[in-house]
């Protein structure tokens, strides 16, 4: 131990911080630091991404009717308030965009695995944190990138987050050609980025944990976490390399997707979906690690199957990677494959199912504290069977030819982005708040947000399932120019009121994260009564993290532990009587 | 090599990891990365060849192959001067480790200059990213349809051929020219006596990155020049 002390100091200054403050707040290297930097980013784009949400559901609710507020836009984008058919094409592509790369990945892999990863495995800092600190500062650009495509002639990208060629690719198509070009910059730039930070947290998680930490002493969150990052390392160059493919036959006239002379549309559809559907496990697994560690912590019991759990996690994981063409039923492919995607998507239903009844498994006849973190864990758990059932709707080709690019599609995925993975980020930033920031979120107000989100999100986004089985075509601008859908106009009128009224709740949300940041209840190491390791450490965590490397003794979730007597849980640096020394093999 | 590293290592104080040390783990982990980088074009590449064969032309007809061979044994050299100075900072030879290092830079650097030069003399002979240059040399005899240069005819359009040969050559290009870079970086260094027989990661990190775009290119030297 006293050779572990000594590495230790070299990064360690839990007491003499002599950080200037650009190092300390703006250039940081401390994996906390960042953490907070990609918080602050991806919320900022969650409320620029909801934004563009609400313009949509006006025009959808309210068509042809001037935007209350639409005035202050220019006349490209509304004249007289009433929103154009192409602003309203570059509004369902950058909320897409926004949403997907710039919320809710940065939100889960850049916040939550910058933060958590060295506090849950013991390390003082991540293994480069010079190029954990690059990967913000890459970030951002291409976050300002995608922006500026809103302020340049043509307006900003329009075919959809998805990109599809030929419209993405000639700007003959979509009228958009600066634009387009931005987007393929951003999403190449910004792929650099994750790509760092996943080679950082795999890296940290393999050679950095604290002694005692075993593989299978992880927390599920730190499971989660690794898993995502094997995904992002190995499906973002594909997306990059298809991005900077497309931006090449825009710029340098290559004909890579243009089939004048020989380019094949569907490659672009089979390259993005190949990163696409991992895509679509990088933003839930995380989220279902923790809400795993939020639902033991507020059950007050061990995880359910903590090994099924870790294998549940990596079958999702490897799965993802054979699935990619169910995206694609209705591109012409041959049937026989079609099926073959079916069978290996139907196939996702069982580790899935795995998961929710192991958390089912968790609650059952435990001693649950309904603090704000667990409820919307809870809700994750209702909304994602939701989400994965309708899921199974859109995974058989029968099925699939029938609502194929209707709002259904739009209800699933917004049943598993918000209500799985954003219901996971609302828990997880409300759970990890004071360990942020040394003070807790307001109680009340917490519950306040999240039965008015949970309430309005149901209102918002399951009548969406109806119109699509009514007909309703995904990314149309104005329902009322088909007869068939009019009948429906009520419902999108419902929807968009509801999405109005979800938005506003969200407020709610940020007045309480930004005042209680100043006016909190200040905590001490560990408000929740949790067992990981980052509980051991003041709240917020010195710079550092420990002032010595902690020694793990327990597994991840000893709650209500037989031998302790004293209070409901066993912390995974606390030595019981019976517990096997450091490193031992008792539970791996 | 185990040896080496058991001394650079600080003593354990985590759990068993992968077993090497963390620059060398985070680099197998980007590598990791690259291969699928590679893999989006490579794959790319053998799709829109398979699906429209026509748009190439016979190999060695507009690309020059003999140049480009002796810039593939060049970059293989490379890889040799890298082994070398790995083995001599192993043996502790300062002088061998500067000696070899700064000949892989000059290596490297040549063989961008190489692709440089032969990107130039193609634009000039009129064929690019887009395809034949209209008017030029090689767009006339595409035209007429005659054999090229006592071979085959030309393709009547290489849309796809100069699309694929650009990008897939120009980010190896890249790879190469950032590889240059991160080298002269530790060629420095290693002139200031940076690397140790016990520490030397620095020049075994870049070494295996080196390594990978070497092999990189021997496939695309393959599949992009010889079949």
């Amino acid at each position: 131990m006293a050779t572990t002390a000594a590495t230790f100091d070299q990064v360690s200054h839990a007491n003499v911080d002599t950080r200037s403050f650009l190092r300390k707040y703006v250039f940081s290297t401390d994996h906390k630091t960042i953490g907070i930097q990609f918080l602050i980013l991806s919320l900022f784009f969650l409320a620029v991404g909801g934004l563009l949400a609400m313009m949509m559901r006006w025009q959808l609710g309210f068509p042809g009717q001037a935007m209350p507020g639409g005035g202050v836009l220019p006349d490209t984008m509304a004249p007289g308030g009433i929103l154009l058919p192409e602003f309203y094409n570059a509004l369902v592509s950058m909320h897409g965009t926004f949403m997907v790369f710039f919320a809710i990945m940065p939100l889960l892999v850049g916040v939550f695995a910058n933060f958590l990863i060295p506090l849950k495995i013991g390390a003082p800092d991540m293994a480069f944190p010079r190029l954990n600190m690059a990967s913000f500062w890459i970030a951002v650009p291409a976050g300002l990138l995608m922006m500026a495509g809103f302020f340049v002639e043509g307006g900003a990208a329009g075919a959809g987050w998805t990109m599809y060629v030929p419209l993405s690719a000639d700007p003959e198509y979509s009228g958009v050609s600066a634009g387009q070009t931005l987007w393929c910059m951003s999403i190449a730039v910004l792929g650099l980025s994750s790509i760092l930070g996943s080679t950082n947290y795999i890296t940290t998680i393999i050679n950095l944990r604290a002694p005692g930490m075993g593989w299978f002493r992880m927390p599920l969150s730190i499971w989660a976490l690794f898993i995502t990052a094997i995904l992002t390392v190995l499906a973002i160059p594909i997306l990059s390399g298809a991005a900077i493919m497309l931006l090449f036959d825009q710029t340098l006239g290559t004909h890579f997707f243009l089939p004048a002379e020989g380019g094949q549309p569907l490659l672009w559809q089979h390259l993005f979906w190949f990163f696409g559907h991992p895509e679509v496990y990088i933003l839930i697994l995380p989220a279902m690690g923790m809400v795993s560690d939020v639902i033991a912590n507020g059950s007050r019991k061990p995880i359910f199957g903590y090994h099924s759990m870790v294998f549940a996690i990596m079958a999702i994981g490897f799965l993802g990677w054979i699935v990619w063409g169910h995206h694609m039923f209705q591109s012409g492919m041959n049937p026989t494959l079609g099926m073959s995607f079916m069978i290996s998507t139907l196939l996702i239903a069982v580790p899935s199912a795995i998961k929710t009844f192991n958390w089912l498994g968790t609650m059952w006849r435990g001693n649950i504290r309904f603090h704000v973190p667990m409820l919307h864990a809870i809700a994750f758990v209702a909304m994602f069977v939701i989400g994965g059932l309708s899921g199974v709707f859109m995974a058989s080709t029968p099925v699939d030819i029938y609502i194929h690019d209707t709002y259904f599609i739009v209800a699933h995925i917004h049943y598993v982005l918000f209500g799985g993975s954003l219901f996971a980020i609302f828990a997880g930033i409300v759970f990890w708040y004071p360990k942020m920031f040394g003070r807790m979120m307001s109680e009340s107000w917490g519950k306040v947000h999240f039965f008015l989100t949970f309430v309005f999100y149901n209102l918002t986004f399951f009548p969406m399932h109806q119109l699509g089985l009514g007909g309703h075509m995904r990314r149309i601008y104005d329902p009322t120019e088909y007869e068939f859908l009019q009948p429906l106009q009520g419902m999108n009128q419902f929807i968009s009121i509801s999405a109005f009224l979800l938005f506003a709740t969200q407020i709610i949300f940020a007045a309480n994260f930004i005042l209680s940041w100043f006016r909190g209840k200040k905590v001490s190491e560990n408000p929740w009564e949790d067992t990981g390791l980052e509980w051991t450490t003041p709240s917020p965590a010195p710079h550092g993290n420990w002032p010595t490397t902690p020694t793990v003794y327990q597994a991840p979730y000893e709650f209500s532990h037989p031998q302790e007597q004293t209070k409901d849980f066993v912390m995974q640096t606390d030595k019981l009587p019976t517990t096997s020394p450091a490193g031992g093999p008792a539970d791996r | 090599m185990a040896h080496a590293h058991a001394a650079m290592r600080p003593p354990a104080q985590a759990e068993p990891g992968a077993g090497v040390y963390t620059e060398k783990l985070g680099m197998w982990v980007f590598l990791g990365s690259e291969v699928m980088f590679f893999t989006a074009l490579i794959g790319s590449y053998i799709i829109l060849r398979f699906a429209h064969p026509v748009a190439w032309a016979t190999p060695g007809q507009i690309l020059n192959v003999p140049v480009t061979a002796v810039n593939t044994f060049l970059l293989i050299c490379s890889s040799v001067t890298m082994v070398k100075a790995f083995a001599a900072i192993q043996e502790g030879d300062q002088r061998m480790l500067r000696f070899w290092l700064a000949a892989t830079v000059i290596i490297g650097a040549t063989f961008v200059s190489v692709q440089v030069f032969e990107y130039l003399q193609l634009a000039r002979e009129g064929f690019l990213p887009s395809g034949y240059v209209p008017g030029s040399h090689l767009a006339e005899s595409a035209e007429t349809g005659a054999a090229y240069e006592g071979g085959a005819p030309l393709p009547h359009s290489v849309g796809l051929y100069g699309s694929t040969f650009y990008t897939m050559t120009g980010f190896h290009g890249f790879h190469v020219t950032m590889g240059v870079v991160c080298l002269t970086f530790v060629t420095v260094k290693a002139f200031r006596g940076g690397y140790t027989v016990q520490d030397h990661r620095g020049v075994e990190v870049i070494g295996l990155y080196w390594h990978f775009v070497d092999l990189v290119w021997i496939i695309l030297f393959t599949i992009v020049y010889l079949i």
